[in-house]
């Protein structure tokens, strides 16, 4: 019954995305305010599937003609379809006043709803057909929405290499499939979980997932595309791509590999765990870097995606070693980050919109000063950026706190690449939560304190109530799920009880609320008595200060140490501010090149400095790659001179050599 | 009546820290007077200088905004309640399960991240040079804190304060490897936290080298006031946890008897004053260092730290 309702939803949105096309009634409003209310009945469905914990399934008779479609939602499906509804309500909510700036509107409308769709159709596929197919759909629907604003040749660059990325992910899945279902050709999920695969398969079939999954989420090498494509698409879009479409990728890789590929080794946790804590470093080190606004958060999502490959990675581990309660301990601190990742980046993407929207500037080197223009953006946006530093009392600490207690418990893993790999984890995770506050002082500073370094900053003015009240809903969430953080862990329970077969305590029942990950007596915490210890000092503060102070207050000029200077061009920027952290970390992580030209004593031109930071992934990676991709294809090129005789010699030997070849495979 | 008495004592707690900070400050500004040879000022010195803070007018620049204004509040409080957690006089107070040790190093992250903000309101380059430079060095200083909170909770198996300071105190743990290694890592980060020599100096205005001082340059009458008293609660707080983790003797673990909360609060009284006299000395030994020798500093406390946790991994025993 449940995935008729989802299935219905998914024909909603397709529906929509039709009418779209059809100009004149049904513009911009019509299609973001139906897009919500579908996605709204998607999150209900899904909200309600999590709780009652049945599971629903129905095959249809559609797709390939054996095989039928197979649709099924679950625990697991059924949380990332919270996920995703919410973050589709949410950005439809926004759209319908942030839509409104788009300028060319049919090159976004028909696609959003589609988007949407498709993403709601991976989670609910249940045969590798269905689940390639709306992969597929949603990777090309986005690709779409991302070439929105084609005139501007860095965002045609960055739709190709998406669409590169993207193809390449597909492949390495399709592959991974093709393993899964053995020689008969089971693509059905049911028949593959019937029928685990030998040792040596699911571990290709590991690596395939982590690179056909991670390639759409974001793990370092394959982040490439992301801060590229995130920030060309329009910022509603932007959100929903790094806030859901990346969940998309973190659920593909969950659903292969702790659902269909069955018993997990130690090795599958060290790896994914190393790369979690790579991905989640390098991630926050390259956003500090950026000074676009929406580059930066694009860069902050492989942070993200790390700490929660880092949860996912601590949970293979654990349960390679039938350690089931800190395994779920481990999934559920990685899928409670999942939701708190969705939830804050969409936040503040929605923000930079607005900022965007406003002043027509993404550039922070040229914004400052909002604060006063734009007030109730710059609360919302503060409330996201302490979320998203893991400052408590708010989520994004509760579920990194959870994983660092999910570290804690490691020590008991027999195999010594675990023993070794899981400290220096921790440390990674350590350095990358305080890097993440101050990569977000710099960009809510320069951003929205200080004075406006331009005039565009200097006469924005405050967002449209649509897009205020989306950002306010997450704003609320972000607090909500951080004070009171058993709900959502407890919500958690059956998507941990299949798929780690376990569950953490039952949190609701502790005494104040409390979150306890193990046992009392091992750790436990408390946001809401914190929020209330620090709300009653900080009123106490206050009573006695106005109790016993003076409440003379004068408005002067800037003092500065003596010596104001007016130019607003003087305040520090985003570059300075980062100054002192590419300087500890950029000879080792970028390759970080500064130029200075200064003039000589009595010349009279200006002097220059310019830096230059260049993401080691090109240049390690993808840049010998394409340097040898090119110089194949030279090589290769000759073969189209060939005479008639030539060519056939040459299809005659591959023929013998691919049979050769199926004879020794037999 | 136990929960009455239970809110006493958390209460007293509450009161203590932020009682004795403005002294501690005193005591150690006093010591190093000394050492330098000048009489140096009284001891209650700091309770005046708050006082008079409290009762000069604020002056705003035209542009702050309200984050400005609120942030001497919220950095005082959010300090006031990490302060108040940690176990001073007695363990196992009414809400010392609510926030653990990692819980209590971000709460620091919060007051940090809430001044930082303050120093880049204005728009001054003071401001945010210091700002800028803060971040640097909680984000060398933070990692090493949390390696030493895993090293102490390893060891423990708890990360809750109070349960680890209950266990320290019993003679069972005996001396550590890892513990001497996180103790040595939690003084370099305990000075690079309260931005005294050899990060920073407490006393200068001068401006290549100010850190602290430069992101609340433009700070006056209450406001200042409170981020002093903030200033003054850190160091309490770290020796504190210096305290309460590693010499964690006298303290009333068991009964609430009066005996024992009167010896505990001699013992912490004592401790506190013992180690406010040290830092001086430590300080007036060494030189400032340049800001890029920074990571050289934290560095060797994350390597401390690193090391211990790593030890502990590889075997419980060290």
């Amino acid at each position: 019954m449940a995935v008729i309702v989802g299935l219905s939803c998914v024909a909603a949105f397709l529906a929509v995305s039709l009418l779209a096309l059809v100009r004149g009634p049904f513009g911009t409003s019509f299609v973001y305010a139906a897009a919500g209310v579908i996605a709204l009945a998607g999150l209900v469905l899904g909200a309600t599937q999590l709780a009652g914990g049945a599971t629903s399934a129905v095959t249809l008779p559609i797709g390939l003609a054996t095989l039928g479609g197979h649709f099924r939602i679950d625990a697991l499906a059924a949380f990332f379809l919270v996920v995703i509804n919410l973050g589709g309500a949410t950005t439809s909510l926004y759209a319908l006043g942030y839509g409104r700036h788009e300028e060319a509107p049919m090159r976004v409308l028909p696609f959003y709803p589609a988007f949407l769709a498709a993403m709601n159709l991976v989670v609910m596929a249940d045969d590798a057909f269905v689940f390639l197919l709306s992969w597929e759909l949603m990777s090309l629907v986005s690709w779409a929405i991302v070439l929105a604003h084609h005139r501007e040749p860095a965002n045609l660059r960055a739709a190709y290499i998406y669409l590169v990325m993207a193809s390449f992910g597909t492949f390495a899945l399709l592959l991974c499939f093709g393993l899964l279902a053995g020689a008969e050709g089971g693509y059905a999920f049911d028949a593959i979980r019937a029928a685990p695969p030998a040792a040596l398969a699911a571990g290709f079939a590991v690596i395939l997932a982590l690179v056909g999954a991670g390639s759409k989420a974001g793990l370092v090498p394959l982040h490439v595309w992301l801060p590229l494509a995130h920030p060309a698409a329009p910022s509603h879009v932007s959100a929903l791509l790094s806030g859901v479409m990346t969940k998309v990728g973190v659920y593909g890789f969950v659903r292969i590999v702790f659902d269909l590929v069955g018993g997990a080794t130690p090795w599958n946790g060290l790896v994914v765990l190393t790369l979690g804590g790579i991905t989640a470093t390098l991630g926050v080190l390259y956003a500090l870097m950026q000074h676009d606004l929406k580059r930066l958060l694009a860069y902050h999502t492989v942070e993200n995606i790390g700490i929660i490959f880092i949860g996912l990675g601590l949970a293979l581990a654990f349960r390679s070693n039938a350690m089931d309660v800190a395994a779920a301990l481990a999934l559920t601190a990685a899928l409670f980050h999942v939701f708190n990742h969705s939830v804050f980046k969409s936040l503040l993407f929605f923000g930079a919109g607005a900022v965007l929207g406003s002043t027509g500037e993404r550039d922070m080197e040229r914004l400052g000063g909002l604060i006063h223009r734009m007030p109730k953006t710059a609360i919302v946006f503060l409330i996201g950026c302490a979320a998203i530093s893991a400052l408590p009392p708010l989520n994004g600490f509760v579920s990194e706190w959870l994983t660092f207690q999910a570290i804690l418990v490691s020590p008991q893993l027999p195999q010594w690449g675990l023993k070794l790999m899981v400290p220096a984890v921790g440390a990674l995770l350590a350095l990358s939560a305080a890097l993440a506050a101050a990569c977000f002082v710099k960009a809510f500073g320069v951003t929205f304190l200080g004075r406006p370094r331009t005039p565009a900053a200097a006469q924005a003015r405050e967002t449209d109530r649509f897009s205020l009240a989306a950002m306010f809903i997450l704003a609320g969430l972000c607090v909500l799920a951080g004070v009171l953080p058993g709900f959502v862990i407890d919500a958690l329970a059956p998507v941990a009880k299949s798929l780690a077969a376990d569950v953490m305590p039952r949190q609701v029942v502790q005494p104040w609320l409390s979150i306890v990950p193990i046992a009392e007596s091992r750790s436990s915490y408390n946001g809401l008595i914190i929020l209330a210890f620090m709300i009653c000092s900080g009123t106490l503060t206050a009573l006695a200060i106005h109790r016993f102070a003076t409440r003379a207050t004068r408005r002067s000029a800037i003092w500065d140490c003596g010596f104001p200077l007016d130019a607003p061009q003087t305040q520090y920027t985003s570059s300075s501010f980062a100054m002192p952290i590419r300087r500890v970390f950029g000879k080792v992580v970028f390759g970080v090149y500064e130029h200075v030209d200064m003039p000589r004593p009595g010349e009279t031109r200006a002097g220059h400095f310019g830096v230059r930071v260049i993401d080691p992934a090109w240049r390690y990676a993808y840049g010998p790659l394409a340097r040898g991709v090119a110089a194949a294809s030279l090589r290769l090129n000759h073969l189209q001179f060939l005479t008639i005789r030539q060519f056939l010699t040459l299809v005659f030997c591959a023929l013998i050599l691919l049979l050769i070849v199926v004879a020794a495979w037999r | 009546m136990a929960l009455i008495l239970d809110l006493i004592l958390q209460g007293v707690q509450m009161v203590l820290v932020v009682a004795i900070a403005p002294l501690v400050l005193g005591i150690t500004r006093k010591v190093k007077a000394r050492l330098l040879a000048r009489i140096g000022p009284p001891v209650i010195q700091p309770y005046r200088d708050i006082w008079k803070l409290m009762h000069k007018e604020a002056v705003l620049a035209h542009n702050a905004s309200w984050l400005y204004r609120t942030a001497p509040y919220c950095i005082f409080a959010v300090t006031w309640v990490a302060a108040a957690l940690i176990p001073t006089y007695a363990t196992n107070l009414l809400f010392s399960w609510s926030a653990d040790l990692i819980a209590l190093v971000a709460l620091l992250g919060t007051a940090r991240f809430a001044l930082a903000l303050a120093g880049m309101d204005v728009g001054t380059s003071f401001g945010g040079i210091g700002s800028s430079r803060e971040m640097m060095i909680a984000s060398l200083a933070e990692p090493a804190m949390l390696l030493i909170v895993f090293t102490v909770a390893l060891v423990a198996g708890t990360t809750q304060l109070s349960a680890v300071a209950t266990l320290f105190s019993t003679a069972s743990i005996g001396l550590r490897v890892s513990l001497g290694l996180a103790l040595f890592a939690l003084v370099f980060v305990g000075i690079a936290e309260n931005a005294r020599i050899p990060i920073d100096n407490p006393a200068t205005h001068l401006e290549l080298t100010m850190v602290h001082e430069a992101m609340v340059l433009e700070y006056s009458g209450r406001h200042l006031a409170m981020i002093e008293a903030a200033a003054a609660l850190k160091l309490v707080l770290y020796f504190s946890l210096i305290a309460c983790l590693f010499f964690p003797f006298g303290m009333a673990t068991g009964d609430k008897g009066g005996g024992a909360l009167a010896l505990g609060l001699a013992a912490y009284l004592a401790k506190i004053g013992v180690l406010a006299a040290l830092l001086p000395i430590a300080e007036t030994s060494v030189a400032k260092m340049r800001v890029f020798r920074y990571p050289i500093f934290l560095g060797g406390a994350f390597a401390a730290a690193a090391l211990a946790v790593f030890l502990l991994f590889v075997s419980r025993g060290f």
